[in-house]
């Protein structure tokens, strides 16, 4: 009941985020130089100031701005996005077409960064002073300070090309034809290299943060009171340690889980992965003006979404919040 | 006569040591016990040839002052000593065993089964994640006793015992919805799950109000009876010894200075240290009558109201708490006020108003026929030096990184003074709060509690206030801390001709240094009085708990006055 009303309260001020974020981009937009129907025309080579009226009527350019922004913002509350100018193609279409790949890749890394950060941190917390903590350590802040792209072509160059262990760009094999159980091998094979390099910054992170918040936690008085109490060390450390160690995370994940749709475009170039961060690239360098919208539009609303679920985990997870929310 | 005097000292000897025989089984002895601390550390060794012994069903109380080692042999027989402090002498035997051979395996077998412990500081000592009821069923988890669901009904049968109210509800609470008394119960009963042969309090009752400590002293002491348990109770607090100990053992830098029955500490003390620090609580003094020179009040306030709105907003119903309800006081010039209140009692907030760092709703703030609650901007700023606060937690008041003599100079400076003189005019402070001028070159952390509240005093007069509120200002301190702060105030109240907002929870305190008393409790005026009436015929029947509360006021103690 609480919780009802809590989701519906942030949703429809989530609303309102939304409608301003559409108005701030469009007027963005409206701010870059040169209309695309210049370059539309330009690049087909025609100069003349005919075509490019003509150009100018079709995508509706011609209207006063205020016109413009009442036909984008009353078409997006239909989820209508117009037409990506490049391709003739509904905008809503070619995001939905390249949502699940980009998906499927974040959400891979996302998880792995998550549990990998979390169990290595948690063992580096364990080991403080020993030499295996220090090794964890010591790869965390190197994943945590090499460059994304860097990790993600010597990684090609190893597995790929050295070892030919794995794939090298692409979602599937293609032409190879594979259905059902081969077709999800074939992606999971493809899904290694750029969800394993995408998940080694945040991993870096978790590590990080996981063992300063659980050494902190150590620390804590309630754990000298476990310990008064004859609990085994590894009840403690899993019990009362790490479950309050966790509260801070909570809040990372869900800065990392705002960022699944736009956040992989340098990961998904160097793998010529067909997701968002692909389109957005391509968008971005053909001023693809609407596609570019859109998917400015989809990112933002995922954050909000996000945001909103982090903050029903955290209260899920620590109880002072659930009572102060309520 | 001769013969007579002889008689009765054998007799009472043979008693003695009947009882002795009774009682004879020692649960817990220390022998000649060492605790090194790590290199660095301000001396080799915590506790140093440490001897004593606590008897089957008897509290034993080991006394001292911060730094003293008190609790370091508590941590020892717990097995729970901090990283890099380990013993190097000595043996704690316990049913049987030396404790200090022990493997860590074998020392947790015995935690929360033989011996049980509480802490000082029960709003951090639970997990804030789990449920009451979970925490305590973990004990016996630990030991491998019962199923889950007879786990849970002992977790009641525990929450009754220890008197917790509505203990059905309690299980199932979180420990951020109890008060600081209950959860203290609450860790109580999960020490005494196992029904251990000995307890070992760490300052169980320190970070509790009066009232609440005295309800908790009884608990202890009545479940000590009832089940004949042994308890080590560990305390600053002479008057928690005269309340509820048999046995007293005074710790000063690791030795023992004094060893012995209660009664005879208490009564006659033999050790220098022992009888300052009994003398530092005048548990019994009713505060000497004072003369109140009826001059026009310094500070008037009138009517003033405060009220904290947690803003509900969208989702929540909005939560108020009144702070100040129709507070009305007034202070003479060079009179000392006392504000005594429990926590939640609204007298934080009133220094806080006092000082304008909060803003009351409404109601009337003169200093002087000036109303400070209305002053805003440039006149505030003018205003405002004429009242200063001296803060209660000396180490968090400070700036760790800004020297001590800039710390001072700051408020001058701020005012207009050139940076110079405001640097030696802090010297000139420090050498009078009785630090030396030298201490302006140094930082907060060269310098213990009470050099710190003297740094705090300091900075309070920087501005030469007229009103000076001091918020707690020796809570934090060492009783014969408090003493020697306690003085400094007095006596720079009367070289400066200073008025003083004396914000307290603890009775003894502001009897020592207090003209007149305010009680408030929930941000209500209950009594006001001199000092002396409201000790001696307090009208009113919050005031007489407040007093009554105040630990080993009925016992017997050595003569301070």
């Amino acid at each position: 009941m609480v919780y009802a009303r809590l989701i519906i309260m942030r949703l429809l001020k989530a609303v309102v985020v939304l409608f301003l974020i559409v108005i701030f981009n469009f007027f963005l937009i409206q701010m870059a130089p040169g209309d695309p129907a210049a370059i539309l025309a330009g690049e087909a080579g025609a100069t003349d100031q005919e075509f490019l009226n003509q150009l100018r009527e079709r995508f509706g350019l011609d209207q006063p701005l205020y016109v413009q922004l009442w036909r984008y913002v009353s078409g997006i509350a239909m989820l209508d996005f117009g037409y990506s100018y490049r391709l003739g193609v509904p905008v809503f279409d070619l995001i939905m077409a390249r949502l699940p790949a980009t998906l499927l890749l974040t959400g891979t890394a996302f998880v792995l960064s998550l549990v990998l950060g979390i169990v290595a941190g948690s063992m580096a917390a364990a080991r403080v002073k020993k030499p295996s903590g220090s090794i964890i350590m010591a790869l965390a802040l190197l994943f945590y300070a090499t460059p994304l792209f860097w990790v993600a072509l010597m990684s090609v160059v190893v597995f790929s090309v050295y070892l030919g262990w794995l794939p090298a760009y692409g979602l599937y094999t293609v032409g190879a034809g594979h259905t059902g159980f081969a077709l999800a091998l074939d992606v999971a094979k493809h899904l290694v290299l750029p969800a394993t390099t995408l998940a080694l910054f945040f991993m870096a992170i978790y590590t990080r943060m996981t063992r300063t918040s659980m050494l902190d936690a150590a620390q804590q008085d309630y754990v000298k009171t476990a310990r008064a109490k004859g609990l085994k060390p590894s009840i403690i450390q899993r019990r009362h340690v790490l479950r309050n160690a966790l509260l801070p995370i909570i809040t990372l994940a869900g800065l990392q889980a705002g960022q699944m749709v736009g956040g992989a475009i340098l990961t998904e170039t160097v793998f010529a992965w067909p997701g968002i961060g692909r389109l957005m690239f391509e968008a971005l360098q053909q001023r693809d003006y609407n596609l570019l919208l859109g998917i400015f539009f989809f990112s933002a609303a995922l954050v909000i979404v996000f945001n909103i679920i982090t903050d029903l985990v955290y209260s899920l997870a620590d109880p002072r919040i659930k009572k102060g929310a309520s | 006569m001769s013969v007579t005097t002889g008689s009765v000292t054998t007799g009472s000897a043979t008693t003695g040591s009947a009882t002795e025989k009774q009682s004879a089984e020692t649960v817990l002895s220390i022998r000649d016990l060492n605790i090194a601390l790590p290199k660095g550390a301000d001396r080799a060794l915590a506790v140093e040839d440490v001897s004593y012994e606590v008897k089957r069903g008897e509290i034993m109380c080991v006394v001292g002052e911060s730094g003293s080692g008190k609790s370091m042999a508590a941590n020892a027989v717990m097995g729970l000593l901090p990283k890099g402090v380990h013993a190097t002498q000595g043996e704690i035997l316990f049913a049987g065993q030396n404790l200090l051979a022990l493997t860590e395996k074998q020392h947790r077998a015995l935690r929360g089964l033989k011996i049980g412990m509480i802490f000082q500081e029960p709003m951090t000592a639970l997990n804030p994640l789990m449920r009451v009821g979970a925490q305590i069923a973990e004990v016996f988890e630990a030991h491998g006793q019962l199923t889950p669901k007879e786990r849970q009904a002992r977790a009641l049968e525990l929450l009754i015992e220890v008197g917790i109210p509505q203990p059905e509800k309690a299980i199932r609470a979180y420990p951020f919805e109890l008060s600081g008394g209950q959860r203290q119960r609450v860790i109580i009963a999960m020490a005494l799950a196992l029904e251990p042969i000995l307890l070992i309090a760490d300052e169980p009752t320190t970070a509790l109000d009066v009232t609440t400590q005295a309800q908790i002293l009884e608990l202890i002491r009545d479940l000590q009876q009832r089940r004949g348990m042994s308890v080590m109770f560990i305390t600053h607090d002479f008057g928690v010894v005269a309340e509820i100990a048999n046995r007293v053992c005074v710790m000063r830098y690791g030795k023992i200075v004094e060893l012995g029955d209660a009664k005879s500490v208490l009564e006659n003390p033999q050790d220098a240290y022992t009888q300052a620090l009994i003398a530092a609580i005048p548990s019994n003094a009713v505060p000497p009558h004072r003369e109140t020179s009826q001059v026009a009040p310094l500070l008037e306030i009138k009517g003033l109201n405060k009220v904290f709105r947690s803003r509900g907003g969208l989702f929540k119903p909005a939560r108020e708490v009144r702070a100040l309800e129709d507070v009305s006081l007034t202070l003479a010039r060079g009179e000392t006020v006392g504000i005594v209140g429990e926590s939640g009692s609204g007298k934080s907030t009133l220094g806080r108003c006092v000082v304008r760092l909060e803003h009351p709703d409404s109601g009337e703030l003169l200093l002087d026929g000036v109303n400070l609650s209305q002053l805003r901007g440039d006149a505030l700023r003018r205003e405002r030096h004429r009242v200063q606060m001296i803060f209660q937690d000396p180490y968090a008041s400070l700036n760790p990184r800004t020297k001590v003599g800039m710390a001072i100079a700051q408020g001058p400076i701020a005012n207009g003074t050139p940076k110079a003189a405001a640097l030696k005019q802090a010297g000139e402070l420090l050498d009078i709060v009785g630090l030396g001028a030298s201490a302006v070159e140094r930082f907060p952390h060269e310098f213990s509690g009470g050099q710190r509240q003297r740094i705090g005093i300091a900075r309070a007069l920087a501005l030469n206030p007229e009103l000076i509120v001091a918020d707690e200002a020796v809570s934090a301190l060492d009783v014969s801390i408090q003493a020697q702060v306690l003085e400094l105030l007095e006596e720079l109240k009367q070289r400066l001709s200073l008025s003083l907002l004396f914000i307290t929870h603890d009775l003894r305190v502001a009897a020592q240094i207090c003209d007149r008393i305010v009680v408030m409790q929930h941000g209500r005026i209950v009594e006001q009085g001199s000092a002396e009436q409201i000790f001696l015929a307090p009208r009113e029947a919050y005031t007489q708990a407040l007093l009554n509360a105040i630990p080993g006021r009925e016992a017997p103690v050595a003569a301070t006055a």
